[in-house]
């Protein structure tokens, strides 16, 4: 494999705030690779210094072998492009947003016009070319912004939370963009997210990044089979519960969290144990149904958070869960707070942290 | 009340008759406050560039100088220029006093702190990312800055109109830089001022409504603008 780009002992400090912490890691030609951590963690301030709009306050940057400094700067910048969590929009057309990057090398004007035309369609913004972008709305503005920056070909694309705020439909199509340019174009790509689902699907390698160090870095499968307890600790939130562990006579394990509830596991233990349930793997429904599913709690809503594409509910079942279900899920069902609803999950789907 | 009507009516007439002398001393007006306005932005523009995309110390200082000359009374102006311009004055040896080209100099200079205070609060209101994006998507230096005065254009264009309606509207200045000679350093707001002196009210009031239309047309047209780039 060969290493695009690379940091070695990357720290920055800001205002007397360390944000990141010796951090080094290496990023593979034609990989997606995702940095998941949960929000001030660091990941922003890491794209911004493999974007060169951020300086660390020691260690280095390499791009292809290079040790980048202030003389070959140029070497990196022309060959990387980034695109921002909040959408920055240039206050003109949506074709000279598009053309921007080309114009400023240079391309002529034919290039820029097939070039801008083929990148609006991949963002499936055809013949939006001559609108204000201001008249767009917030997800249609962040897919200009990502045409932006794709129409560039640069051979590594970073991308800063892509997808946070966005409308599922938007969020969908902006997923599909990343993965069509990676697998086509075979651009390398780094993307921060704290969305569980999207970094277990989309890259081909993820680090878990915690207080401006990266604790595991590994693929999607290592990581996230592994499930350590820095992912159980950030990434699942309150879906942990620690208890005590007693065998049952169908061989299964019930570990009483407290408050009357009992989870029913099928790994073998016994004595105070941590457990973890992904929160999307939790079946919501407003009545019991019969399923082979061993846990089927009754409880209410008790917190609403819109994330997009993404609905995360908490329930308090005696114990409060985080539930993440499709917007779409959540709009079909008419859920609400309060609303009484019954948590469902398989004996397999719960963890030992 | 008969006098200023049969003055209002002189100064339709006249004003109707295209006479000369008003078409010189409309056209040297404008090209004084003209060339004033876009030497004022040709340095009034980088410094606001310094000042709007720089941290540095005393930055706050530098602004509320701009500030307060925003205010300074065209008079005090005129005078300090005067001494210096005048023939034993530091600048004497370049016989601007009296000149048009004193006068452009001397309205750009006071036009100057309304150029860099409009301009510097438009490009701070610019997004700060702006920048950023601009690096990212490989722009140089100089192609960054001319981004984020694209994007306060709105703002220049206003810093611009300003301060050229203060340039044909100011009177201290154009007067004692100028001295209003006749077919030489004469504008309207000298000539306004000499002819009401001289009891000539209909050539005053003329002049005094070619000097509003054009602010107000100006201020007009700036409004269109505007409008059309929200």
């Amino acid at each position: 494999m060969t290493i695009i780009t690379e940091l070695k002992n990357v720290s920055r400090i800001l205002d007397g705030r360390p944000v990141l912490n010796n951090v080094s890691f290496n990023v593979q030609q034609g990989e997606i690779l995702a940095l998941l951590g949960p929000n001030g963690s660091g990941k922003t301030t890491l794209l911004k210094i493999l974007a060169l709009i951020d300086k660390p306050s020691t260690g280095a940057i390499y791009f292809r072998d290079h040790k980048i400094t202030d003389s070959n700067m140029e070497l990196m910048r022309k060959n990387c492009t980034m695109v921002f969590q909040r959408t920055i929009i240039f206050n003109t057309s949506v074709f000279n947003n598009v053309a921007y990057g080309l114009k400023m090398r240079k391309t002529s004007k034919n290039e820029i016009a097939r070039e801008v035309e083929g990148a609006l369609k991949l963002v499936r913004l055809e013949g939006f070319g001559k609108r204000h972008v201001k008249k767009l709305s917030g997800g249609e503005q962040q897919r200009v912004a990502l045409a932006r920056a794709l129409v560039l070909n640069t051979p590594l694309l970073l991308l800063d939370e892509p997808t946070a705020n966005l409308d599922p439909k938007t969020a969908s199509i902006i997923e599909d963009v990343i993965s069509t340019v990676n697998r086509e174009s075979e651009t390398t790509i780094v993307m921060a997210t704290h969305n569980m689902f999207q970094a277990k699907s989309l890259p081909h390698r993820v680090a878990l990044i915690n207080d401006g160090k990266i604790d595991e870095i590994g693929t999607t499968a290592q990581v996230f089979g592994r499930l350590s307890k820095t992912l159980a600790g950030f990434a699942a939130l309150d879906n942990v519960f620690s208890g005590r562990a007693e065998a049952t006579e169908s061989g299964t394990t019930l570990v009483n969290i407290g408050d009357g509830v009992l989870i029913e596991m099928t790994a073998k233990t016994h004595g105070q144990v941590s457990v973890f349930v992904s929160p999307e793997d939790i079946i919501i429904s407003r009545n019991p149904f019969v399923s082979s599913a061993r846990n089927i709690f009754k409880g209410k809503i008790t917190e609403i958070v819109d994330s997009g594409s993404l609905v995360r509910l908490k329930v308090y079942v005696g114990k409060s869960f985080v539930v993440q279900i499709t917007k779409r899920s959540f709009n079909e069902m008419n859920l609400g707070l309060n609303t009484e609803v019954f948590l469902t999950f398989k004996a397999s789907s719960v963890q030992m942290v | 009340m008969n006098a200023i009507l049969e003055a209002l009516t002189k100064s339709v007439q006249l004003f109707l008759s295209v006479d000369p002398r008003i078409v010189e001393i409309t056209l040297r007006a404008l090209f004084v406050s003209g060339m004033a306005a876009i030497i004022a932005t040709l340095w009034g523009i980088p410094i606001a560039l310094l000042i709007g995309l720089n941290d540095f110390r005393g930055k706050t200082l530098v602004k509320t100088v701009f500030s307060a000359l925003l205010g300074i009374p065209t008079v005090a102006m005129g005078l300090i220029l005067y001494l210096v311009f005048t023939k034993t004055g530091p600048l004497g040896i370049l016989g601007l006093l009296y000149t048009p080209a004193g006068m452009i100099i001397g309205e750009a200079l006071l036009i100057t702190p309304i150029i860099v205070s409009i301009a510097t609060s438009a490009i701070e209101s610019v997004d700060r990312e702006i920048l950023n994006l601009a690096k990212t998507l490989g722009a140089s230096e100089s192609q960054q800055s001319t981004t984020v005065l694209r994007e306060a254009l709105s703002g220049i264009i206003l810093a611009a109109i300003a301060a050229f309606n203060r340039a044909i509207a100011e009177l201290g200045v154009a007067q004692m830089v100028g001295g209003n000679i006749q077919g030489a350093t004469e504008v309207l707001t000298t000539a306004i001022s000499n002819e009401t002196q001289l009891g000539h009210f209909q050539l005053s009031i003329a002049l005094g409504v070619i000097l509003l239309s054009i602010v107000f047309g100006i201020t007009l047209v700036l409004n269109i603008i505007q409008r059309r780039r929200k």
